[in-house]
């Protein structure tokens, strides 16, 4: 306690504990379920390799929002709500194959636009409580598109395709199917490596992305980004349209989920039309924060990280639940109540360690003395 | 006009265009054939199941810890409370009561460790309550397949054991608080006594208790921490005391909901239990730092009266049901309207 500025070994390892606790829990638990579960190494490298595909795009819609420290974009849903309209016009239009994909793309594009700017606008007036307006912004929106495709669709929306209307006239059915599309991205260029296929196409897009993203770090408005998640009023002083820079990331980062719900529903190969998206934002929270990202700080890594966990997570934890319980249904459930402990105990966990730097930060004004708060020593809450 | 004015601004336009949404139903009924008093009776009935649950936002709002999105929490405990009841057989009043009595040792332990998190991340509590919610909810899931509960009536009927996902309370407290005292008035109307007077009595339990010296100096800590400090009130303190407060009441709220309801109900059911009442105290004009038991009344009258009115009034007229869509837009609207209001220092 008296040499504050110097850690001892022993404390610089419950440091890293401290830091990567989320990580370590996690491996953890799948490191026990993993045997239990008595699948083969081969499904369930071959059920990863398939769901990094089917997610990583959506996680990586998270990255900017972060970086303009702006939190985890749970509005990311209203992207995914705009991907799934434009679905339903490439299905209605009968547009197959990657075309389909792309029709679906530019369709979605204006709308992610502008449900973005609203996002930014609404998340612009809510600072401090950014996270938790997105989340509730996701279901506000919910409730409009709900009206948007249960009733205008095939009312005042031209609609022509009878087999996806219900049929009462207008309105889409629940159940969508993407057959014209199905896996038509992944299956655009396969590679067989031993026993696994591997949905290069897919891969490449992700690459692109994460390229894209590398670069966009260095541009004038990356870096701007940057400023503002480090300190808005200094950010404004120096010049930098906080506001609109705010928006700018939330815009990017609907855009980029709407094109993620396009690649993730490809792979599904169907989409409940009014459920789709209500799972979205938890998951890519879930799969960022388990890569051992904050709300302040997430990386590229971070993504990758954490969509090879939490998927190993939720591949082998229901066998193993029935094999260790006699049930499925408890291996699901518990693998829902990790996934949303780790976000709560990941949220947390910085909350509370942005706290005890500011009073350390205080503490240190007021003289060596009164002694500096060891963010490693009070570790954890209880989550 | 000056004043109107401000008053209007200060109250703010959505309540008053939801306000003037709500007389127009009642209005319309009679023209569409929905019957106003029995429409009335269903009103009041939901007002009396969903207020307690309302009311237990308060606490934490005065404590300046924000909107509980972690009520499941309570609800737990409730739900707890409900089953362990059952489980030993107690019926009637005995049942209903033991219920309440063996869900506060359980409100209280889970609110104190919640409360000692939240004290951990001041200023972040609204989201990482929800996630602390749902983890929670999750969790319990599990619990209720693992828990050595075994009364037949409550348990899967071919394995003999794991909680139903829905248990009817027909035989043990069903109703047991809207029937108190019930005065029918010709055949639509119903004036629950009995659960409105509960509802009344917890109302005035947490109106005595802000008016405390505990209650103050809770409101002091949400008001002006930095002057609270100063007078010598310890902030951690109070706001753990209005988080245990809070999911006490979560507790008793679910259970005076489920008995009007008639069943428990479990596993994923509580998840989202904590928006509605949010958004009712928020459409009764409280904000985020500031609630008053007239908000809890106003707002959870309002919000029960578009649940119950929307359904029959807006069907009757489109021809089509448009309730749900009205019902998550007016209170997820409500929601981010309060958020995104600058917060205003508390007069």
């Amino acid at each position: 306690m008296n040499t504050p500025f110097k850690l001892p070994s022993a404390a610089r390892v419950r440091r890293f504990a401290a830091d990567n606790v989320v990580v370590l829990i996690f491996l953890f638990v799948t490191a026990i379920a993993v045997p239990s579960s008595k699948l083969s190494g081969t499904y369930i490298i071959q059920d990863l390799l398939t769901r990094y595909g089917r997610n990583a795009f959506l996680v990586f819609s998270l990255l900017l929002p972060i970086m303009a420290g702006m939190g985890i974009n749970f509005g990311m849903v209203l992207g995914a709500m705009a991907g799934e309209i434009g679905l339903i016009f490439a299905v209605d239009q009968g547009i197959a194959g990657v075309q389909g994909l792309l029709y679906a793309v530019l369709v979605g594009a204006p709308i992610a636009i502008l449900l973005g700017w609203i996002a930014g606008q609404v998340l612009n007036r809510a600072r401090g409580r950014e996270m938790v307006t997105g989340y509730i912004l996701g279901f506000f929106m919910d409730g409009v598109y709900q009206f948007v495709v249960l009733y205008l669709m095939g009312a005042i929306i031209p609609i022509t395709s009878k087999a996806i209307t219900l049929s009462r006239g207008y309105g889409i059915r629940n159940t969508l199917g993407l057959d014209s599309v199905r896996q038509s991205l992944d299956k655009l260029l396969m590679l067989k490596v031993g026993p696994f296929t591997l949905p290069m196409a897919t891969y490449l897009v992700i690459a692109l992305l994460a390229i894209f993203i590398v670069w966009f770090r260095r541009t004038k408005l990356g870096q701007d980004m940057r400023a503002i998640g480090q300190d808005q009023t200094v950010s404004h002083s120096a010049g930098i349209p906080v506001e609109r820079t705010r928006i700018v990331a939330i815009v990017i980062s609907t855009l980029l989920a709407m094109v993620g719900q396009i690649i993730f529903l490809q792979n599904m190969g169907n989409m409940a039309t009014y459920n789709a998206h209500r799972q979205t934002g938890f998951f890519a929270a879930a799969a960022i924060l388990v890569g051992g990202a904050s709300v302040a700080k997430a990386t590229i890594p971070n993504v990758l990280v954490g969509v090879g966990l939490l998927h190993l997570m939720y591949i082998v934890v229901p066998p193993a639940g029935a094999r260790l319980f006699g049930s499925a249904q408890i291996g699901e459930y518990f693998r829902d109540a990790m996934s949303y402990a780790v976000i709560a105990l990941a949220l947390a966990l910085h909350a509370w360690r942005k706290r005890a730097n500011a009073e350390s930060a205080r503490a240190g004004l007021r003289g060596a003395a009164s002694g500096a708060v060891d963010p490693a020593k009070t570790e954890g809450g209880a989550a | 006009m000056n004043k109107l004015k401000t008053a209007v601004a200060d109250f703010g336009w959505p309540r008053i265009i939801i306000f003037f949404f709500v007389v127009a139903l009642f209005v319309a009924a009679p023209f569409v054939g929905v019957r106003v008093d029995g429409a009335l009776s269903d009103v009041l009935a939901r007002f009396g199941q969903n207020g307690i649950l309302v009311l237990a936002l308060v606490p934490m709002v005065q404590a300046g810890a924000g909107l509980n999105f972690g009520l499941p929490v309570g609800i737990i405990a409730g739900l707890l409370g409900g089953t362990l009841s059952m489980q030993f057989g107690w019926t009637g009043w005995v049942g209903f009561l033991g219920a309440v009595g063996v869900s506060l040792p359980f409100a209280v332990l889970f609110g104190w460790a919640y409360g000692l998190l939240l004290n951990k991340v001041k200023g972040e509590e609204m989201t990482i309550a929800m996630y602390v919610g749902f983890s929670m909810v999750t969790f319990f899931a599990i619990l209720w397949l693992l828990l050595p509960y075994s009364s037949p009536n409550m348990v899967w009927g071919y394995s003999g054991s794991g909680l139903r996902t829905t248990i009817t309370l027909d035989g043990y407290w069903t109703k047991i608080l809207n029937d108190f005292l019930a005065v029918r008035l010709g055949r639509f109307f119903v004036f629950p006594t009995g659960l409105l007077a509960f509802f009344g009595a917890a109302t005035g339990v947490m109106w005595l208790f802000l008016k405390s010296k505990t209650g103050t100096a809770m409101t002091a800590v949400g008001s002006n921490p930095d002057f609270a400090r100063a007078g010598g009130v310890s902030s951690d303190r109070m706001r753990l005391v209005s988080v245990v407060v809070s999911t006490v009441f979560g507790a008793v709220g679910i259970l005076v909901y489920q008995q009007s309801y008639g069943f428990i109900q479990l596993y994923q059911a509580p998840l989202y239990m904590a928006f509605p009442a949010v958004a009712a105290i928020l459409l009764g004009g409280a904000s985020v730092n500031k609630a008053s038991m007239v908000n809890v009344l106003v707002g959870t009258f309002l919000f029960q009266a578009i649940l119950t009115m929307t359904p029959n009034v807006i069907n009757s007229v489109l021809q089509t049901d448009m309730s749900e869509v009205i019902r998550i837009v007016i209170s997820n609207g409500m929601i981010i309207y309060a958020l995104t209001r600058k917060t205003k220092v508390s007069k």
